[in-house]
């Protein structure tokens, strides 16, 4: 069973408490100085932002078919069974296609230092795996981020918009974007209202590069045979002509 | 001989030096403080010139190596046989080069050999990856008779002819796959790459214009060669060249223009951005030349030849830093001007090539005239290039 986080918008009071927890968890310094940045970056892999009265939050997605994971040319990410996209230092080379190619902008880079890493959420696999809920959510004091099976928390967002429909925007961010995302939003405002990206195809992006890639073995082998079959005509051609010029 | 050219030489020489001195600064600032030391790149706009220039322009503007390849061994077109040499020391140092701007980008160059153990097919970059280390192998050896007749080693030589066709053949194809993969880069990036750029056929655009820059990088260096070792430029071969590039210009073009319009953005011209002004730029530098190189007299002309040629240069270089850096910054919600550092990084990578061109230009059989004492030279196919005239004719 995949595991996912519902962040509900609407319950959050923009407490702090899941950057916090998120620190801790990852040994990272966290002050008023950190606090108050907004952007997620190599020491601060979740944020929450502000948009006049509304909160949002701000954290790796999990895709369900991670852009990430496919641009990376090493392997260095990748989608665990369990849902979070998890990444392997000691295999990245530090090209940072993923941070190009990641449609929410989340991997962020150690570009101060002389051996860095990308860095970004994990939906802390490790306590996950040991059946434990994420950092953020166990830190939650108003339970807008929770994290279960994404199934069941698809469920309860389905459950909030029909329960309170004049509260929320009727849609869940996640469901579909992409192909669906591990991480869900619900929100009383238009997404793009909370700084999410509402751009985005329902496709799964790494389709765009595989379907070039697919045709890899065809260029392969139409091109052999049709640059050698030049080679030979024009060779042979040439070879005809010495032997007949030889002969006259 | 070089006596008499000194005074102009000194000045070159000092421009020289100062590039690599500022270059070298930069090395020791990206090897001691990291990336963020160097430039301005940031989690938001995470690739800047040494990936859209050092890279994608230098990949492409080395193209004219496969291209005269395709066209003198496998299109057997003989008589453009005297720019093979150079257009292939040119790919040959090119790769080089980009190879060695990748150890500047790359966050942990110590593992630029990760690609190739650790697998991942889905992804552009590790196609590229593959592709860029085979060819520059297949450089490599195509470069190597030059090398192997100075030094006069017979059996190398014979061995390598040998495998010729075959590697030529190789080396075309992986070519194909590259140029034309550095535009697959940037088809994950739909929601973040201006819709002047972004397009499903942009490898298909990025293979073709590599072709016009390799052509005219090949004019290009036939002329800053012929006047270096004061040699007379092969005038009829690289108008042949332009010739076919204004054909391949106009196709580029076309396809281009055809794509805005299938895609229903022509409207976008008329929208007052940065963006539309350096599309603008960019269809300009490449429309240019490709009007004046249908003149027969601009073609036979030197000094217009070589003007055009540096106008698709440019107009490549500006489509290139287009895609990679003008058309991401919108979508990317960030400006980025590149660091002094990283431009003098890039300058002094183009200053070494220029230098090390020259120097194996000089020492090395790359040019016809250096190779009248080659021994061994098949003698039916020389004759019939000297001629000037395809063997099959009549």
């Amino acid at each position: 069973m995949s595991k996912a986080i519902l962040y509900d918008s609407t319950m959050c009071i923009g407490c702090r408490a899941c950057e916090g927890a998120c620190a801790e968890r990852w040994h990272l310094p966290y002050d008023d100085k950190v606090a108050s940045e907004t952007r997620l970056s190599a020491h601060k892999l979740t944020a929450i932002q502000t948009f006049g009265e509304h909160f949002s939050r701000r954290l790796c997605m999990h895709c369900a078919e991670p852009t990430c994971a496919s641009v990376c040319p090493v392997g260095a990410l990748h989608k665990t069974s369990l849902g979070p996209v998890v990444y392997d230092a000691e295999k990245c080379m530090g090209c940072r296609y993923c941070m190009t190619a990641c449609p929410f902008q989340v991997p962020a880079y150690e570009w101060n230092s002389r051996l860095p890493k990308v860095r970004k959420c994990d939906m802390c696999y490790d306590r996950q795996r040991a059946g434990k809920v994420t950092a953020c959510a166990e830190a939650c004091p108003t339970g807008a981020t929770t994290c279960g099976d994404r199934d069941a928390l698809v469920a309860e967002a389905r459950r909030r918009l029909a329960e309170k429909p004049g509260s929320y925007y009727q849609r869940i961010y996640g469901l579909q974007e992409v192909g669906g995302t591990s991480v869900l939003y619900l929100s009383a405002v238009p997404f793009e209202q909370i700084g999410l990206r509402t751009n985005l195809p329902q496709q799964p992006l790494p389709q765009l590069t595989w379907r070039v890639l697919e045709a890899v073995p065809d260029v392969v082998s139409v091109g052999s045979v049709l640059l050698g079959g030049i080679w030979w005509i024009t060779n042979r051609r040439d070879e005809v002509a010495r032997a007949e010029g030889g002969k006259r | 001989m070089s006596g008499r050219k000194l005074p102009s030489f000194t000045i070159w020489r000092a421009i020289f030096v100062l590039l690599m001195a500022a270059g070298a600064y930069s090395t020791y600032l990206r090897v001691r403080y990291g990336l963020g030391g160097v430039t301005n790149l940031s989690d938001q706009f995470p690739w800047g010139i040494w990936i859209g220039f050092d890279i994608l322009c230098g990949v492409g503007l080395a193209a004219g190596g496969f291209t005269l390849v395709a066209v003198v061994h496998i299109f057997n077109i003989e008589r453009y046989k005297p720019i093979l040499r150079p257009a292939i020391l040119t790919a040959f140092l090119g790769y080089v080069l980009v190879v060695l701007a990748l150890l500047f980008d790359l966050g942990r160059p110590d593992r630029v050999w990760h690609p190739l153990v650790m697998w991942n097919p889905h992804s552009v970059m590790f196609e590229v990856a593959w592709c860029v280390t085979l060819y520059t192998t297949v450089l490599a050896l195509e470069f190597a008779p030059t090398v192997f007749e100075k030094l006069g080693w017979h059996k190398p030589l014979d061995w390598l002819k040998f495998i010729s066709v075959p590697l030529m053949i190789v080396g075309v194809i992986l070519s194909t796959l590259h140029q034309s993969s550095l535009g697959s880069l940037y088809l994950i990036v739909p929601h973040k790459l201006y819709a002047l750029w972004y397009t499903p056929v942009l490898p298909v655009f990025f293979y073709l214009s590599a072709i016009c820059a390799g052509l005219a990088m090949t004019i290009f260096e036939s002329w800053h060669s012929s006047r270096a070792f004061g040699r007379a430029l092969e005038l009829p071969l690289a108008a042949g060249l332009a010739r076919v590039l204004a054909v391949l210009l106009m196709t580029l073009l076309f396809v281009r223009f055809l794509d805005l319009e299938q895609r229903g953005v022509l409207g976008l011209l008329g929208v007052n951005r940065t963006e539309t002004w350096l599309f603008g730029l960019e269809i300009v530098l490449l429309a240019v030349p490709m009007v004046l190189l249908f003149k027969r007299r601009v073609r036979w002309n030197p000094a217009k030849l070589y003007g055009c040629s540096v106008m698709v240069i440019f107009g490549f270089i500006a489509n290139r830093l287009n895609v990679s850096v003008t058309g991401m910054e919108a979508g990317s919600g960030t400006h980025y001007v590149p660091r002094w550092t990283e431009i003098a990084v890039t300058l002094a990578i183009i200053a070494l090539g220029f230098a090390v061109f020259r120097v194996i230009a000089q020492y090395f059989p790359v040019f016809e005239e250096h190779r009248e004492d080659q021994a061994h030279a098949p003698g039916e196919a020389r004759e019939a290039a000297e001629e000037g005239i395809p063997a099959g004719v009549g």
